[in-house]
């Protein structure tokens, strides 16, 4: 692999995280993080799609009449997602029922779209599924981070598994209520944005005026 | 002659294209995978019942056991209304099939379901089904064993639906199990807790005057008539109370119970 | 009625389709800066949700469903997996359709919400709001009470979020904190506030 490909691939886990640096894609990285196996298979399911969708949409590119481009690109994510979904449903039915909606949300996730066309509209179709994994990854990173920590603390285990033995099963833990309700994630991402940036200085938000000029384009993702 | 991608009729070309290629492959997507779908559906709903009759552990059972523990039960379609099992020629006029009849799809067909007036909606349930898919397992000597009948009923945040197997008296439960709710995790969610629904084996449903004696009680329930409330989710509870004084009762599965107390 | 004014409110208050649901973060992040924006696309938004809500209500029930196509001689026929794909199409569709309409007899109004209608398309609260109705098997009259409601409760959202923004930027907040780490943790309070609403019951 040339390095310029692996810095594709490696440069949205961290340095460039979608979700941290671009607010991209949260809607569904926050409703299904209060079990981790969930999680798991939202992140492969949304990393496959937006490392395929990039593939195609890179691959017809220079075919997309401009006029019908983002219906084309609408079309190939939700081929896509309906694909998984169709999958999940066989093969891990379980799951898909706790994913229920979310799956279908993958759609208009803003990473998807945003990467089909700031990236692959312009680049060769292999460095495309690269970048599009690449990203895929960056949110798993985010994705996987909020779920370990709310099933830890909401429910004293890991993927299903017993961590930390709770009071009504005879142990010591108390679990944390909140952390499996709505607005606990909400605080995570927010802590977690708070030490992503302080260690990472160049992605502190400067100044309100900065902002507001990105505020339309940011959002059109 | 070049394809040109901006003109109108290279426009429809493309977008025929993406069309037909989309559209084959989901299709075939859904027809190839569709069997695996079906049965995981059945697979999962056997699974539920088995868990509400305590006849399955996922802890202790394979995925692989379900259907051979689950072949000891007949699904059988009770009239609701009058209380009695459906003969194949009624079902055959209404054209249900016992083993593919879904009491929840049909909940909104006329045909099917009768709105509930108000007074009676204990549940909160707005309909009801008018013949429900019961589930009898016969002991050795062809008395029944165990009878598993649908419940369902409004908690906190949405519906809950769930099994509640009953002894072959028709009174004494075995067990109870929820398989989809949205109650609050860790609160309400807690109906599906193990420890929980081993409070509810040896309750009876019914007094001494056949009325609808079992209660949802907070504190210390005593008695084969109470059972302990979910502390921290007194709604919930009070759905789950309100669903078994519903279904037990005249509008839901009582006439089936009267009849099967009598034998 | 009642039962029509109790879903209103559990898709208002207790469901809210942002602090609930997480739907359409990324511009209710993104957009909820200024009041006057954030009530221009909050009243976008209901107002697209009111009309592809319902209408993919129609095209479930009457083209995808299970034996839904039986008016048509297949009785057989369930075609619910191309659900995404359809719901995604009317939802660009009607949000194209609007834009050119209002553009066309409406260019005061247009002036004012176009420049949101193409963010909405891809706005996961649409979406979200289309797979929910279908989800829980929602009727027509549900699902414009449906539509109306998680449209207004998403709009509400997003105009209180705005209106704490403004005061927020006069304070001194820690530097990595500032901007959107702020703003999660307050969406994070504000949707403490809104489960206050859970267990109504009407």
């Amino acid at each position: 692999m040339s390095s310029a490909v692996k810095a594709v691939l490696t440069k949205p886990i961290i340095a460039e995280n979608p979700i941290t640096m671009q607010i991209l894609g949260i809607c569904s990285s926050l409703a299904v993080t209060t079990s981790l196996n969930v999680a798991v298979v939202m992140c492969v399911a949304l990393t496959v799609v937006t490392g395929f969708s990039n593939f195609f949409i890179s691959l017809v590119r220079n075919y997309m009449p401009s006029s019908i481009r983002i219906i084309i690109q609408m079309a190939i994510i939700s081929a896509l997602v309906i694909a998984v979904d169709q999958l999940l449903q066989a093969f891990a039915y379980e799951i898909s029922k706790q994913l229920s909606v979310f799956v279908g949300l993958i759609i208009t996730n803003c990473i998807v779209m945003g990467r089909a066309e700031a990236f692959a509209m312009k680049n060769p179709p292999v460095v495309s599924f690269m970048d599009g994994i690449g990203n895929g990854l960056g949110y798993s990173i985010i994705l996987l981070l909020l779920a370990t920590i709310r099933e830890l603390f909401g429910s004293g285990s890991l993927f299903g598994m017993e961590i930390l033995p709770l009071v009504a099963n005879g142990g010591w833990y108390q679990p944390n209520g909140l952390m499996l309700l709505a607005p606990s994630a909400f605080f995570i991402i927010g802590f977690v944005i708070w030490i992503v940036r302080t260690k990472r200085t160049e992605q502190m938000e400067k100044s309100e005026f900065r902002l507001a000029a990105h505020t339309i384009q940011e959002a059109a993702h | 002659m070049a394809f040109n991608k901006d003109s109108v009729s290279g426009t429809i070309k493309v977008a025929l294209i993406v069309c037909v290629v989309c559209s084959i492959f989901i299709s075939s997507a859904a027809v190839i995978l569709k069997p695996f779908q079906v049965e995981n559906k059945i697979l999962d709903r056997n699974m539920n019942i088995l868990i509400a009759a305590g006849m399955y552990d996922p802890a202790l059972n394979s995925q692989a056991e379900i259907n051979s523990l689950f072949a000891e039960f007949t699904p059988r379609i009770v009239d609701l209304n009058s209380g009695s099992f459906m003969t194949d020629e009624q079902l055959n006029e209404l054209g249900i099939d016992v083993q593919s009849y879904d009491d929840r799809s049909v909940l909104s067909d006329p045909d099917f379901s009768d709105a509930l007036p108000e007074e009676d909606d204990i549940a909160d349930l707005k309909r009801r089904v008018r013949y429900a898919t019961v589930y009898l397992v016969e002991a050795a000597d062809g008395s029944l064993q165990n009878i598993v009948l649908p419940v369902s009923g409004y908690g906190l945040w949405g519906t809950m639906y769930g099994y509640l197997a009953l002894e072959g008296d028709g009174n004494t439960v075995t067990g109870i199990g929820f398989y989809d709710h949205k109650e609050t995790p860790g609160l309400g969610g807690e109906i599906t807790n193990p420890r929980w629904k081993a409070l509810w084996p040896g309750k009876q449903i019914f007094d001494a005057n056949s009325d609808v004696a079992l209660r949802i009680v907070k504190g210390n329930g005593s008695g084969v008539h109470e059972v302990d409330g979910l502390s921290g989710a007194s709604l919930t509870t009070r759905g789950v109370g309100n669903l078994i004084e519903f279904w037990m009762g005249p509008n839901g599965f009582g006439p089936f119970l009267t009849n099967v107390k009598q034998g | 009625m009642e039962h029509y004014l109790s879903l209103l409110v559990r898709a208002v208050f207790v469901e809210n389709m942002a602090l609930q649901m997480f739907l359409g973060m990324c511009t209710f992040i993104a957009v909820s800066k200024k009041i006057e924006t954030a009530v221009g696309l909050g009243i976008a938004v209901t107002a697209v949700q009111v009309i592809t809500v319902p209408l993919n209500n129609l095209v479930y029930q009457y083209l995808l469903k299970a034996g839904a196509l039986s008016w048509l001689g297949f009785p057989e026929l369930d075609l619910s997996f191309l659900g995404f794909i359809c719901y995604i199409g009317i939802i660009a569709a009607v949000v194209q359709v609007m834009e050119m309409f209002m553009d066309k007899y409406m260019p005061a109004l247009y002036n004012a919400l176009g420049v949101f209608l193409p963010l909405i398309a891809v706005n996961c609260a649409i979406m979200g709001g289309s797979l929910f109705m279908v989800e829980r098997s929602y009727n027509f009259p549900e699902s414009v009470v449906y539509g109306i409601g998680s449209g207004f409760g998403w709009a509400l959202a997003i105009a209180t979020m705005a209106g704490i923004r403004e005061k927020l930027k006069y304070s001194d907040v820690p530097l990595g904190l500032r901007g959107m780490g702020i703003t999660f943790i307050t969406t994070g309070l504000m949707s403490l506030g809104f489960m206050s609403f859970s267990g109504l019951s009407l």
